[in-house]
């Protein structure tokens, strides 16, 4: 066992974890945080979206160990208090869920993609980036329509 | 995942007495493919040597005529490069186009060329720009490096630590991603240098990366799209799997040379 150190969500964290523990397993089991979902075994459906010192990372391949030390943000770390985020507003307006399980990766990989483009996105930016997150209900259509409303939401308010 | 034990490595040395030391170790890169392959119980080492920490394995820079890429470096890093957009834009460009913004993120140039996958993308540029892959012990050059699918001139314990790319004076590359994982099914990468034109195929033949010398020909007569495309590709050596024939393939490396040398301009 090893004893690891993160921050996660803005608070101090620590835990003993096997070094083959994913630090998805980590998030979910270590600190009960589920918001992050596990789609998939083979690292293609992005369910597990976490930003990992600011930047979007599948958390179900890379191990707990490898993260000690940094700074992680989950779907639970997104809305201030009461108030959604940004884009989990857009996403809540746009219909741009059904069943959920796709949801916590598909925002904070928005979030992400919102961030580097500087609120500059447009639709066949969105699509391309979405490359790496699955979703079996929406058929894309409203996450791209929410992603493009919380972009330009933000870089309004920016 | 099989129990493993991790270790992070300072530096080279340190790197290198810690695989000494391990029964069966494996160095960790981005762990893209590592990870993934250990999920599925396909390798399962005693001990992973995590790269990610070593500063030599860093860094992007250039001298006019070779661009240096530290093997540590992201697949967004090169993306997103002024330095390498502005030698080598279709190395920036391939790099975009590996599989997706998280994958980007994590996985390196150092862990894509060592892995070898035969329709990885960086191997076609490696070996159309005739590139120089450095180790903490050694300089390869590309054409004796890849050794057939999933297998390089490294030694166990040998670590990449850098790739030099002579800039050329002009570059291009087209790949046709598979519609689910999008690795390529055939790549093309063109190059005109100062040796000549050189072409580069990925994702279609049976050894992995290869040199199209019919294609090189041709270009050197005439630097075409038309030239590239109009060679006859033999299907004899490419791979046939439940996503393509090599027909099908052979057709594809004709179509994608054709647009890599449009892209080169
Ligand atoms: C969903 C998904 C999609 C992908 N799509 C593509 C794609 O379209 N095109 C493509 O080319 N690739 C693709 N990849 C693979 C990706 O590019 C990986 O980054 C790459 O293959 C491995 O790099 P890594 O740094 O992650 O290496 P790792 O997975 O950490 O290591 C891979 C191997 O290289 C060895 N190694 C790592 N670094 C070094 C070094 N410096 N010296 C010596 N040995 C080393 C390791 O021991 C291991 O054997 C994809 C991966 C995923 C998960
Ligand atoms: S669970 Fe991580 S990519 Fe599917
Ligand atoms: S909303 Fe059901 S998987 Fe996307």
């Amino acid at each position: 066992m090893t004893t690891i150190n993160m921050t996660v969500n803005g608070k101090a964290v620590s835990g003993e974890v096997e070094d083959r523990t994913l630090l998805v397993e980590f998030i979910r089991e270590g600190l009960r945080l589920t918001g992050t979902h596990v789609g998939c075994d083979t690292s293609q459906c992005g369910a597990c979206v976490v930003h990992v010192d600011g930047k979007a990372i599948k958390s179900c391949t890379m191990l707990a160990v490898q993260a000690d030390g940094t700074n992680v943000v989950t779907i639970e770390g997104l809305a201030n208090g009461a108030d959604l985020h940004p884009v989990q507003a857009a996403f809540k307006e746009n219909h741009g869920l059904q069943c959920g399980f796709c949801t916590p990766g598909m925002i904070m990989s928005a979030a992400d993609m919102i961030e580097r483009y500087d609120g500059k996105l447009d639709e066949a930016t969105i699509r391309a980036e979405l490359e790496g997150n699955i979703c079996r209900c929406t058929g894309y259509h409203n996450i791209v329509k929410s992603i493009q409303a919380a972009a330009d939401e933000m870089s309004k308010s920016a | 995942m099989y129990e493993t034990k991790y270790h992070k490595a300072g530096s080279l040395d340190n790197a290198t007495s810690l695989m000494g030391s391990a029964d069966d170790g494996k160095y960790l890169g981005g762990g893209m493919t590592l990870i993934p392959t250990m999920k599925q119980r396909l390798a399962a080492p005693s001990d992973l040597v995590d790269l990610g920490g070593i500063a030599d394995l860093q860094g992007i820079s250039t001298d006019g005529s070779t661009l240096t890429i530290g093997a540590g470096v992201t697949h967004a890093e090169v993306a997103g490069s002024s330095d390498v957009q502005g030698a080598i834009p279709a190395l920036a460009a391939l790099a975009s186009h590996i599989g997706d913004p998280h994958v980007r993120n994590c996985g390196t140039l150092g862990g894509s060329i060592a892995n070898n996958d035969p329709a990885a993308d960086y191997p076609a540029a490696v070996l159309a720009l005739g590139a120089t892959i450095k180790t903490n012990s050694r300089e390869i050059t590309a054409g004796d490096f890849f050794n057939g699918m999933f297998e390089t001139s490294l030694s166990d314990d040998e670590i990449i630590v850098s790739v030099s790319f002579p800039i050329p004076e002009k570059a291009g590359y087209a790949k046709f991603p598979n519609p689910a994982s999008r690795y390529a099914m055939a790549g093309v990468f063109a190059a005109s240098t100062s040796d000549g034109p050189r072409v580069a195929v990925t994702g279609a033949g049976q050894d992995g990366v290869y040199r199209e010398d019919a294609m090189e020909a041709a270009l050197s007569a005439d630097w075409s799209p038309a030239a590239a495309s109009g060679v006859d590709v033999s299907a004899d050596d490419l791979m046939s799997d439940i996503h393509g024939t090599s027909d099908y393939r052979a057709n594809l490396v004709k179509v994608m040379a054709g647009r890599a040398v449009e892209a080169a301009g």
